[in-house]
């Protein structure tokens, strides 16, 4: 750490006003103050909030709660693989071909992401912005494990670009940018987002697995089953129970399919306050409430414990919903923003039957009435005071 | 002929004083026949047609129109022209109107014309009536292709439905990006041509 902080001082004047690599400063600056806490401290003068945790701190948090889902997501596309074509593999070969095929994509992601917010950063003579850092490990967990790298790569500049930097940057955006990536893949490449043949992938990765698939293969997830009105099979057709959908050993998107290692990243984002428990609290509530009547009411032949732990339920109300910059900042907006999410969600997945997953919808949809939520909440503060001055 | 004031009304829409991307009219029509060049084509050179030929009748009307009733003859007048479009394409044109569909009528509503009828038909004679209807038609035009360009090459892999693109692209393992063929990525597209606008045209930015 020492010898580090060393050769940067060293090389800092170069990258200051003056210095042969001037034009390269945010760059620099980016990654100094990734790799330390600056050591800047705020004005004597006025009244001023300072915290060592700033927003890469933040953001390094998010990305270790997205830990869990990842491992696991790596390990499960490793484990349908060998399924798939019929042999058996050890633990580890099992996560290693998982860890080959899920790889390229976080580098393809975090590549095109942060390649295009340099490259803005440099040109608006900005500071570099860390809010990539996070979207980066979202995307290629939201995603099908065989949508090609190509469209991953188109995708995330379109939503670096067009939801992001458009807007002014990192905390200026009203959508999630992650979401839009996917959106613009589901709606741009219906054929690799969604049907039969993308969730489990049977070629070999870099000469690694690979194999014909076993008969009576079949890649369709749970959702898209239920979405026809059929039982939950797994690829080789043996049945899907409750417990399987929550420990995650079902077909699905690379980084959703464990409700388990969701839960264990909403520990670490709830017990570092990083993520707000009640926007967490209501989506699953909402959709937990309407997953149950749709159930009484014969719409769906999934329960609420089903509905919660299938597809990208969990993943959305934990690491999308909470997003605060695109959230809601009231206490009492949070609640209905959650809520809102959780029923609509549910809604789309049970009565749109060309959506099996509703949750990217019901999560973008409420990101455009977020600010409209705040404005009632705080105005209806404003006119209870008023009326208790008043009286 | 083309003073230097006619030319100025002749070439300020193309660009500084374009109907589609400077003043936001006509964003419908823009949207809604631009997933292919061919529709989009005609559909440019109807409404060019359509403008020209109402602003030099209102142009020559505009002293004898009580102003009360100025809007309902605007009206009859387009209407009349738009039939006439309308029939032209039916006759010779078939398989584009159809798919144009409601959108040729739907010119008779097009902002543009009433904008252009409004603003200056009413108040100029009917050659520089003409040369401001030309121009502002080819400015819609313009930004029409470029987005049915955009659309259709992305969308589609065509251009005037040739394809464009190679089979051995579709080998490798190239798709067509469905999202080019909704309505919303026309949006994105005008607005990108905006935004490029503006960064060539600095007086122009708020």
């Amino acid at each position: 750490m020492k010898a580090l902080r060393n050769y940067l001082d060293k090389i800092k004047p170069d990258f200051e006003h003056g210095g042969k690599y001037e034009k390269l400063w945010s760059f620099f600056d980016g990654f100094e103050t990734f790799l330390f806490v600056p050591n800047s401290t705020s004005g004597r003068k006025g009244v001023q909030i300072h915290d060592s945790v700033d927003s890469k701190r933040v953001m390094s948090i998010v990305v270790l709660a997205l830990i869990p889902a990842l491992l696991v997501g790596m390990y499960n596309v490793g484990y349908q693989h060998f399924l798939a074509i019929g042999e058996s593999a050890d633990f580890f070969s099992t996560f290693f071909y998982g860890f080959l095929a899920v790889l390229p994509k976080i580098i393809v992601s975090y590549a095109v992401g942060l390649g295009i917010e340099f490259a803005i950063a440099q040109v608006k003579h900005h500071e570099i912005q860390e809010g990539f850092l996070v979207s980066g490990m979202l995307i290629p967990m939201i995603v099908p494990v065989d949508t090609p790298l190509w469209m991953i790569a188109v995708a995330t500049a379109f939503a670096v670009i067009f939801a992001k930097e458009i807007f002014g940057g990192t905390g200026m955006n009203i959508f999630n940018v992650a979401l839009i990536t996917r959106a613009f893949l589901f709606f741009a490449y219906p054929s690799k987002m969604s049907g039969d043949s993308v969730f489990i992938r049977t070629e070999s990765m870099f000469g690694f697995g690979g194999g014909q698939p076993v008969e009576g293969f079949s890649g369709a997830t749970p959702l898209s089953y239920a979405a026809a009105g059929k039982d939950l099979v797994g690829i080789t057709g043996e049945p899907i129970s409750w417990w399987d959908s929550f420990l995650g050993l079902i077909p699905g998107s690379i980084g959703e399919t464990s409700t388990l290692a969701i839960l264990i990243g909403a520990l670490i984002l709830l017990a570092t306050g990083v993520a707000s428990w009640r926007i967490m609290l209501s989506v699953f509530a909402g959709g937990a409430i309407m997953a149950q009547i749709v159930y009484m009411a014969g719409g769906s032949t999934l329960d609420m414990g089903y509905q919660i732990t299938l597809g990208g339920f969990a993943f959305a109300a934990v690491f999308m919903a909470t997003d605060p910059v695109t959230g809601c900042r009231t206490n009492i907006g949070k609640y209905i923003y959650g809520f809102l999410i959780g029923v609509i969600a549910i809604i789309i997945r049970v009565f749109n039957l060309g959506y099996p997953e509703g949750a990217m919808l019901a999560v973008l949809l409420m990101n455009i009435f977020a600010p409209l939520i705040d404005f009632y909440v705080v105005d209806a503060n404003i006119k209870r005071r008023l009326k208790r001055a008043n009286a | 002929m083309l003073s230097e004031k006619n030319k100025e009304i002749f070439l300020g829409p193309i660009s500084k004083n374009n109907p589609v991307i400077v003043q936001v009219l006509g964003i419908c029509s823009a949207l809604a026949v631009t997933a292919q060049m061919m529709p989009a084509l005609v559909m440019s050179l109807s409404l060019t047609a359509v403008l020209a030929f109402a602003n030099v009748i209102i142009s020559l009307m505009r002293n004898i129109i009580p102003n009360r009733i100025r809007i309902i003859v605007q009206l009859v007048v387009v209407a009349a022209l738009v039939i006439i479009v309308d029939q032209v394409l039916k006759a010779f044109a078939f398989e584009v109107s159809k798919q144009l569909s409601v959108f040729v009528g739907l010119i008779i509503t097009n902002c543009i014309l009433m904008g252009r009828l409004e603003a200056f038909a009413l108040g100029n004679k009917p050659w520089p009536s003409f040369l401001d209807g030309i121009g502002n038609g080819i400015g819609y035009s313009v930004i029409l292709l470029i987005i049915a360009f955009f659309r259709e090459f992305f969308g589609s892999g065509t251009v005037f439905g040739i394809q464009v693109i190679p089979d051995a692209f579709y080998e490798w393992g190239y798709a067509n990006n469905g999202l080019f063929i909704l309505p919303p990525m026309a949006l994105i597209v005008a607005g990108c041509i905006i935004w490029i606008h503006r960064i060539k045209n600095p007086d122009m930015q708020e």
